[in-house]
């Protein structure tokens, strides 16, 4: 027997224009947990591919207890004992929990003896067993299209449990996930751990990684940088490790002054009932307020609501003391107000499309001659100036935007944004899937912008960036605002309280 | 300099392996071109770029409702319509069996303007039932191809049309240069400048970008501010309008125009298309790619027609040709992996 589950020995992997991976290594040990870290682009998310059978690689071997293998699909991963969680959730929308968990392996049964049948009572009643597994309440039969994007979440690693896998690959599950579920999960991967299961886990966190980790392997620029124990590490040499050089300030310091109120909302409800209700609160010129909250408390909603993606039935809201009339997405980035939205695949980027027409598509109007004419040359320039500013990792303006990594394309849709130069700045977890030094960039837009005296409003999961980044943080809890609390007096445990204020 | 060449060389077979079943057909076309006399001929050629002129049109039109992930089943029933109307209103003042015993004869600049004017209200309601009633744009204009179809019948009274005016089919199948030898069909004229038209369109303006967009993903299009309602209607309104354009050089072209006319035009048109690359998943498709998915088609025809194969096996080759070409199309995506 080996002692590595699974090793990857010398694999690399080219794209059009990009060497993804450089003769990168990986071992696997049963029972422990494998974190695999680098920056966005790094290739953490193509090896994975590479073992998962969705990429073939050029070069390379895999060996599983010591022999060779070749894994020609995902579904002969599956069948060799390997189960991957995507960092791009693929559900499908229009099915149930449980249809979307036995996708491809219903269980069967025979009606009148001998014709074959779905099984759906089996089905439900496994599923309902699964979610218990992910200490998740929702209904099995609920259409996961209903879902929010980290219910769905919990709905992708239910599908990888249930395959009774002996390696796991877990590519940033918690990237949408709340401090509660980030809690559930690892109750989840130590049961896992117990069952001698091998974890590939990749995540941008470095406190989650420090915690649950056995072991690390750092990558930079598709090269295999190091393999360590976790316990010899610690934040600073992982990011030295990964960033290839030293960082000293996780939060940039912050020299905006918030001014007068120029945003108001009033009494703003949903149509939903169980959505936000008689939301009120202000915004300051050139402020940062941070929204917290558990998932479900329907943050996302309400932020959507404001900029016209969903609708409300009373309230209003207004900017400089005039009323914005907001039913569409349009109005409201006409008014100068923009929004990053959450869920990058649904509703961020165009997959098909070029880095150009993504980061352009909503500011179109500045680079027009002649009033109608696009000017590809200034496109180029704000392609260039965001590649610069934000350092995406990317071949060209001319490349598909589907093909950059996760982290890069959430790079190019803030991007976006800041194109249209808006007066007041939406953003829905910016961070989400962003390595260190990256977010270290955005924050330091997102301070930059307040300084120059735009208006920010910042949903987040994430605790520490909520106090490090907020002057005011307002904290909402199933539907309503539960209260404010001033960015400088924050602390981890006066969130909690209000975002646990059930009624 | 010896780089340069590799790079050429690669270019092309790059090229070739892009448009597999293009190449085949030039290829089959060289081949019954030396078995056959008067396959290069003038006359041919001519009949070639004519025919593809005015199914490159169409093709245009309907370009844009499958970019945007629609399509539109009323293409070959609104060029009907448009050449029922042209051909009524052209209709010489004289004729003996005029359909419109009252109506004077008629300017045919006037009579394109009408029926340009017409093929827009078409592509208006297409547009309305799609973006404002939410109908999903296949039964959309599946709906609107019959309504299409009924009014060209009523008011054609079911009657082939002709009689036209000698200056309407003259013009429209005038030619530049001598007839004999070398000479090239207005109608050819026609389809470069809206190639043109359509390529700025599609690259160069906003309108063009907000398309690709919404194809590639709508809900992220209309969030980041695209007015996808506005941008779908005057996909669809334009789609109207370049049915009623080839509606109308189609009906003098045959020298005669009835209910009839059009049908399945649609189906080439988007099979046309397809061929060229233009992906019915969305955001995929250019205007090059779409005149040579048209021109494929055609060349095809013509060659069957020379080999003198029973016409009834044509409808067996074109099908089977897109199933291949699309086959082979998607495989450069597959490939990828
Ligand atoms: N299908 C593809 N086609 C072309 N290039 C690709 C493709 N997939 C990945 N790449 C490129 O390979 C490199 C590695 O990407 P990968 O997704 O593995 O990064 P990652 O380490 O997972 O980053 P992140 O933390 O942002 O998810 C990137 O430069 C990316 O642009
Ligand atoms: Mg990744």
């Amino acid at each position: 027997m080996s002692e590595y589950v699974l090793e990857m020995n010398g694999v690399s992997k080219s794209f059009p224009g990009v060497k993804a991976l450089d003769h990168v290594q990986l071992k696997l040990r049963a029972g422990k947990v494998h974190a695999l870290m680098g920056e966005n682009g790094a290739g953490k998310s193509t090896l994975m591919k590479c073992m998962f059978g969705i990429y073939k690689m050029d070069e390379g071997e895999i060996r599983m207890d010591g022999q060779p293998v070749t894994i020609t699909d995902p579904m002969d991963a599956l069948t060799k004992g390997i189960a991957m969680v995507h960092q791009e959730l693929q559900p499908i929308p229009a099915r149930t929990v449980g249809e979307n968990i036995f996708l491809g392996r219903y269980p069967m049964k025979k009606a009148l003896g001998f014709i074959p049948i779905v099984d759906h009572k089996k089905m439900y009643d496994d599923t309902a067993e699964l979610l218990k597994k992910v200490r998740m309440t929702f209904d099995p039969k609920q259409k996961v299209g209903e879902l929010s994007v980290s219910q769905m979440q919990s709905v992708e690693i239910a599908k990888a449990v249930s395959a009774n896998c002996r390696v796991l690959i877990l590519d940033e599950p918690t990237s949408s996930l709340t401090s509660n579920e980030v809690e559930a999960l690892f109750r989840i991967i130590e049961d896992l751990k117990a069952e001698d299961v091998a974890i590939v886990y990749i995540s941008h966190k470095m406190d989650e990684i420090l915690r649950i980790a056995d072991e690390v392997t750092i990558m930079r620029d598709g090269k295999y940088i190091g393999t360590w124990e976790a316990s010899e590490l610690t934040t600073d040499k992982i990011i030295t490790q990964m960033v290839g050089r030293e960082m000293h300030n996780l939060y940039p310091k912050r020299e905006n002054v918030p001014g007068d109120v120029v945003f108001e909302v009033k009494d703003f409800t949903s149509i939903n009932p169980r959505s936000f209700r008689h939301v009120n609160f202000q915004l300051r010129k050139g402020e940062i307020l941070g929204v917290g909250g558990l998932v479900g408390a329907q943050r996302t909603e309400l932020m959507e609501g404001l900029f016209g993606i969903r609708s409300h039935t009373t309230g209003e809201i207004l900017y400089k003391g005039k009323p914005l009339k907001i039913d569409r997405p349009k109005d409201a980035i006409d008014q100068g107000v923009a929004m990053l939205t959450e869920d990058r695949r649904g509703s961020g980027i165009m997959a098909v499309l070029s880095v150009a027409d993504n980061i352009s598509i909503s500011s179109l109007n500045q680079y027009l001659d002649y009033g109608f004419v696009i000017n590809g040359r200034k496109v180029e320039n704000l392609v260039q100036d965001n590649v610069k500013k934000m350092n995406i990792r990317t071949p060209s303006s001319k490349t598909l935007i589907k093909s950059l990594s996760g982290g890069n394309q959430q790079k190019v849709l803030v991007g976006r944004w800041l194109a249209n130069n808006p007066d007041v700045l939406i953003l829905d977890e910016p961070t989400r899937g962003i390595d260190v030094g990256a977010k270290y960039e955005i924050y330091c837009i997102i301070a930059d912008l307040a300084k120059e005296g735009k208006s920010i409003i910042m949903i987040s999961s994430e605790m520490s960036e909520l106090i490090g980044m907020s002057d005011r943080i307002m904290v909402m809890c199933d539907g309503r605002v539960t209260g404010f609390v001033n960015g400088s007096e924050a602390t981890q445990e006066n969130i909690m309280a209000l975002a646990t204020q059930f009624e | 300099m010896d780089n340069s060449k590799q790079n050429t060389g690669a270019k092309i077979l790059a090229v070739i392996k892009g448009n597999p079943i293009a190449l085949l057909l030039v290829v089959a076309a060289v081949v019954v071109g030396c078995l056959k006399d008067n396959f290069f001929s003038w006359a041919n050629f001519s009949n070639l770029m004519s025919n593809t002129a005015v199914r490159f049109l169409i093709a245009l039109g309907v370009s844009g409702c499958l970019i945007t992930k629609g399509t539109d089943l009323s293409a070959g029933r609104q060029v009907g319509f448009a050449a029922v109307v042209a051909g009524i209103l052209c209709q010489k003042g004289d004729y003996g069996s005029k359909l419109w015993k009252w109506a004077p004869e008629m300017n045919i600049g006037l009579v394109l303007i009408i029926v340009l004017l017409i093929g827009l209200c078409w592509g208006l309601i297409n547009g309305f039932i799609v973006t404002k009633l939410h109908v999903p744009p296949f039964i959309a204009t599946l709906g609107t191809q019959t309504i299409v179809y009924g009014i060209s019948l009523v008011i054609s009274d079911a009657q082939p049309i002709g009689g036209f005016q000698k200056i309407y089919t003259s013009l429209i199948n005038g030619r530049l240069g001598s007839t004999k030898s070398f000479h090239l069909p207005y109608l050819l004229f026609v389809a470069l400048i809206f190639g043109f038209l359509f390529w700025f369109i599609y690259n160069k303006t906003r309108h063009g970008k907000y398309m690709y967009a919404i194809g590639g993903n709508d809900v992220a299009a209309e969030v980041s501010g695209v007015n996808t309602t506005f941008t779908l209607i005057r996909i669809y309104a334009t789609a109207g309008l370049m049915y009623a354009l080839a509606g109308y050089l189609l009906a003098a072209k045959s020298g005669g125009a009835s209910a009839s006319m059009g049908q399945g035009y649609e189906l080439e048109a988007i099979a046309g298309c397809t061929i060229g690359g233009v992906s019915t998943t969305g955001g995929i498709g250019t205007v090059p790619g779409v005149l040579v998915g048209v021109l494929v088609f055609e060349l095809l025809k013509i060659i069957l027609q020379f080999l003198g194969v029973n016409p009834y096996y044509n409808y067996v080759v074109q099908g089977l040709v897109i199933v291949l070409a699309v086959a082979l199309d998607i495989r450069k995506y597959i490939a990828k992996k």
